[in-house]
């Protein structure tokens, strides 16, 4: 494959990153000498800038044949140690391409939107610091030519995301909800490292050790038979990889982070919980497609966990009374849609709803953000209602967008939705048992979105006094951004009709590969099917925004027929997310964590304090021993001399008559005795 | 031949006068038989050519140590004179002395001793005296040391304990 | 028998010194051991005259004899002057009442 070098490229990233340093070191200070202002020209000029440039890239790459379609920045190396050679370098080819188009977008909007929602805030300057530093590691994930630097952009994406979470972290629930979101992405990270680990080990096994994505698609071949302990190393590197979209995509089992990320402002929401961070997963498998198509298991769980997650983020969904948790479990709900597309092959259609709900989404987001502004401060939604005739433009661009999540042709949603849909039915990976609860998904989002849009914008309104008094349209610089989302919503759809125009599969083809089977070059009877199940969705989402229009527009259908089913056990247990938070914090905070630290304590205070109190005791016996030793053998030995002296002084002692006679006969039988022996040897000799 | 009759006379008495000094229980008895004794030790002294020595035989031993033991026995007795002198243990010492006896018999009988021709006897004090002075001056000068420091020893040793 | 010859000399003297040997192990008296040391003595005399003597003229062991005769004196002197201290120390003496040093 051809590398076209653009070191410009590299400004994508960096103007943001510089903006980031500028705020983050001299922000306070340019808030106090030159206000607001400034800081909201520093932060959007940043990602202005890098916009403009993304579209320049862009439109290079346009300019290339399909082929070679690969603008390379490579700043400087970074490890070259033995057989792992890894270098700081961006890399645009069509995908990073269209991610950094939403990235800067999407993201100069919402940054846009910021500097009038935090208008007054304190803290202004530390908001746009965190935020443009988010940008910079959001561009460095999609933008890195290798799974470390996009590692390292997954990082950062989770620190800024834990910053702007706990934005307002005097509230402890705030700071206790980022901490959340970052420990539940570290446990995700795990996974993802021992992905890395797992493939470059056992590609430098097969002797092409390497973590650069173009190097990666050439020699995935190689690990075809490769296993590890009996399992194909395709599917276990793809499981751990998976694992970490889980936890940045807030995919079962590690969602629960994203609807108590709803603590921090609304902006963030929009930016990190819906266009971006919770993409990564999506982009990521995007990424590595080639790896996931060579592990059928792990695609097969993929899209199981898809789907459920949808099911199971749009029943919560239904009985929320915040204004932003139904968006967040909304968003959860989506994600699991685009997981399901990845886990059926189809990459290209994944991205495509990622960028469709990116649109919608951060316009909802935003929107309900202008709605809370508007009270007050109120989130509740059973406090609201009526808002159109005050709120005109945020409601316009609230219920286009609803429209469009809900499916609605020929809105942005629709097409992304139903190509997903038609994916999970006919493509090889796919069944039919996907597609249908798919579709019962898609049946309840335009539900409980429309629940959402009926209690907030029509009706009479249950606000108090003093908040309807208050009741006022944003300022420009939040509204604009809605109008432009909300264009967005509407014609980003049409990038991909199939069938008819597909200029975004055909954009996407070359990195992702025809991985769509029934795509345009199947059988005819293949496009009936697809145009019937088309029409079917269509259908199914509008009897769930006709149920939606009786229960709480009509009021025909009270909402306490549900509430109240077989004894309101069903709706408390929806109401309350399944209880699963409180499962995990049973189980793993407090069992895990508290309990495993008794454990430990008891370890510590039995085991190795009975070890350390055991060879003390064992000092004292050996001491004692060797004082047996010292008392018996040594000091016996020692007496035993003395005593043995005294003994033989006692036996000599018996010489010592006193008579004079026995000595002199000792002194004859001496002298006698010598002159005896003297004469024996004078005759011997 | 005559010698050598009277040379067994004169053992003969210095052997009796020795039994009497072993067997009497009374030890001015005993003395007295010492005394014997000596005089005929001196009197072989003579025999021997030894003119000068038996003198000075007579003169110390005989006149000098001997009543010095008579003066010390006289001391040293209780009211009544007749101080005991019995042997104890007397067959050990049969036994050792006759043992003893029997070999230094053996050994002087049985061993050729390197004999010369006797000279005839002559005057011997004017040899006596040159050699004191001439080959054996220093013995002699520290023999006269010997006595001096026994003169003073023996005063100090039998002085009577001083009380007062 | 014979004619006089040096071993009836040494053979005298070994009976008195057997004697006075016998004299010295057996006497309980003190005084009765010195006269017993002074047989000893005058024994070993005789036998250094007569070798003297059967030595052809030479006068050395009469030399000896003298100075024998000499320490005998002063030994007396000595042994008597101890046997006089202890009589006054034990009213006796007897060598076998003085055992203070018995072990």
């Amino acid at each position: 494959m051809s590398i076209t070098p653009a070191p410009y490229t590299a400004l994508i990233p960096l103007v943001p990153l510089a903006g980031a340093v500028v705020l983050g070191l001299g922000g306070s200070t340019i808030q106090k000498r030159l206000g607001e202002k400034a800081i909201g020209l520093i932060a959007c000029g940043t990602v202005a800038v890098a916009f403009a440039v993304s579209v320049v890239a862009f439109l290079h790459l346009v300019g290339m044949p399909a082929e070679q379609r690969f603008l390379l920045a490579n700043l400087f190396p970074w490890f070259d140690t033995g057989t792992l050679k890894v270098d700081i370098a961006f890399a645009v080819d069509p995908l990073s391409a269209v991610m950094i188009l939403v990235v800067t977008g999407i993201g100069g909007l919402i940054h846009l939107y910021a500097t009038g929602y935090m208008h007054g805030d304190q803290g202004f300057w530390r908001f746009f610091a965190y935020l443009n530093l988010f940008t910079f590691a959001m561009l460095t994930l999609v933008l890195g030519d290798s799974l470390l630097l996009m590692f390292v952009g997954w990082e950062g994406v989770g620190l800024c995301s834990w910053g702007l979470i706990g934005f307002w972290h005097k509230e402890m629930a705030n700071a206790r909800a980022g901490n959340k979101a970052f420990i539940v992405n570290r446990i995700g990270d795990f996974g993802f490292v021992l992905g890395i680990f797992l493939l470059f080990w056992s590609l430098d096994a097969a002797g092409h050790a390497t973590l650069t994505f173009r190097e990666l698609a050439q020699q995935a071949h190689l690990l075809e038979d490769a296993t590890f302990w009996g399992w194909p190393i395709a599917t276990l590197v793809t499981l751990f990889l998976f694992v970490g979209a889980t936890g940045k995509s807030a995919q079962i089992p590690l969602y629960v982070w994203l609807p108590d990320a709803m603590a921090g402002p609304t902006p963030v929401s929009a930016l990190i919980h819906a266009a971006t961070m919770v993409t990564a997963g999506v982009y990521m498998i995007a990424r590595t497609s080639f790896l996931f198509s060579m592990a059928p298991m792990t695609l097969a769980v993929v899209s199981t966990i898809g789907v459920a997650t949808a099911l199971m983020a749009a029943t919560i969904a239904l009985a929320q009374n915040d204004i932003k948790k139904v968006l967040a479990y909304s968003t959860v709900s989506q994600l699991g849609y685009m997981f399901l597309a990845m886990g059926v092959g189809a990459y290209a259609a994944g991205i495509f709803h990622l960028m469709t709900h990116a649109f919608f989404k951060a316009c909802l987001f935003l929107g309900s953000g202008s709605v809370i502004h508007a009270m007050g401060g109120e989130q509740d939604m059973r406090k609201m209602g009526g808002l159109r005739a005050h709120l005109p433009a945020t409601s316009t661009t609230f219920i286009v967008a609803t429209c469009a999540i809900a499916g609605l042709p020929p809105l942005a949603g629709f097409f992304s939705k139903d190509e997903i849909l038609w994916q999970a039915f006919s493509s090889e990976h796919g069944s039919p048992v996907l597609w249908a609860v798919g579709l019962v998904v898609a049946g309840l989002t335009a539900f409980y979105m429309f629940r959402q849009v009926f209690m907030v914008f029509f009706g009479e309104c249950r606000a108090d006094e003093h908040t309807k008094h208050h009741l006022h349209e944003s300022p420009a610089s939040m509204t604009v951004p809605l109008w432009i989302l909300m264009a967005g919503s509407v014609v980003a759809g049409l990038l991909w009709i199939p069938n008819v125009f597909t200029p975004f599969a055909q954009w996407l083809e070359p990195v992702l590969g025809g991985h769509h089977a029934g795509g345009h070059g199947e059988a005819h009877h293949a496009l009936g099917l697809e145009l019937g199940l088309m029409a079917l969705s269509v259908v199914v989402a509008l009897a769930g925004i006709s149920v939606a229009y009786l229960m709480y527009y009509r009021g025909a259908i009270k909402p306490d027929t549900f509430s109240e089913l077989a004894g309101g056990a069903p709706y408390r247990v929806v109401l309350n997310k399944y209880y699963v938070d409180e499962f995990y914090e049973l189980v793993f905070v407090r069992g895990l964590g508290i309990g495993g630290a008794r454990v430990l304590a008891w370890f510590d205070a039995t085991i190795i304090d009975g070890i350390v109190n055991g060879a003390a005791t064992l000092g004292r016996g050996v001491s004692w021993a060797i004082g047996l030793f010292d008392g018996g053998v040594v000091d016996g030995a020692v007496n035993g001399v003395g005593d043995g002296a005294w003994a033989v002084g006692r036996q000599l002692r018996r010489l010592q008559t006193g008579a004079i006679t026995a000595y002199l006969y000792v002194i004859a039988f001496g002298v006698l005795g010598g002159v005896f022996l003297y004469w024996s040897i004078a005759v011997a000799s | 031949m005559t010698i050598t009759v009277v040379f067994y006379v004169l053992a003969a008495a210095t052997v009796a006068a020795g039994l009497g000094v072993v067997l009497t229980t009374n030890v001015m008895h005993s003395a007295l038989a010492l005394m014997g004794a000596l005089l005929g030790v001196a009197s072989l002294f003579v025999l021997l050519g030894a003119d000068f020595l038996g003198v000075v035989q007579l003169l110390v031993y005989v006149g000098g140590i001997l009543v010095l033991t008579l003066f010390a026995v006289m001391l040293t007795s209780r009211v009544e004179m007749r101080v005991s002198n019995r042997a104890v243990g007397r067959l050990p010492a049969l036994v050792v002395v006759a043992a003893v006896l029997g070999v230094m018999v053996r050994a002087i009988t049985t061993t050729a001793w390197a004999m010369k021709e006797p000279a005839a006897p002559g005057p011997t004090v004017y040899a006596v005296g040159h050699a004191f002075l001439g080959t054996y001056l220093l013995p002699f000068e520290i023999a006269s040391l010997v006595l001096l420091v026994a003169l003073i020893g023996a005063v100090v040793v039998s002085r009577k304990e001083v009380r007062g | 028998m014979g004619p006089l010859g040096l071993h009836h000399f040494l053979v005298l003297g070994a009976v008195l010194f057997c004697l006075g040997l016998y004299c010295v192990l057996t006497r309980r008296n003190a005084i009765g051991i010195l006269m017993g040391i002074e047989l000893i003595l005058n024994s070993a005399n005789l036998n250094y005259v007569a070798f003297a003597r059967y030595n052809g003229g030479e006068y050395d062991g009469q030399i000896f004899a003298i100075f024998v005769i000499m320490l005998a004196a002063a030994e007396a002197a000595v042994g008597l002057a101890i046997v006089l201290g202890i009589y006054q120390g034990f009213e006796t003496i007897e060598v076998e009442a003085t055992d203070r040093l018995r072990g």
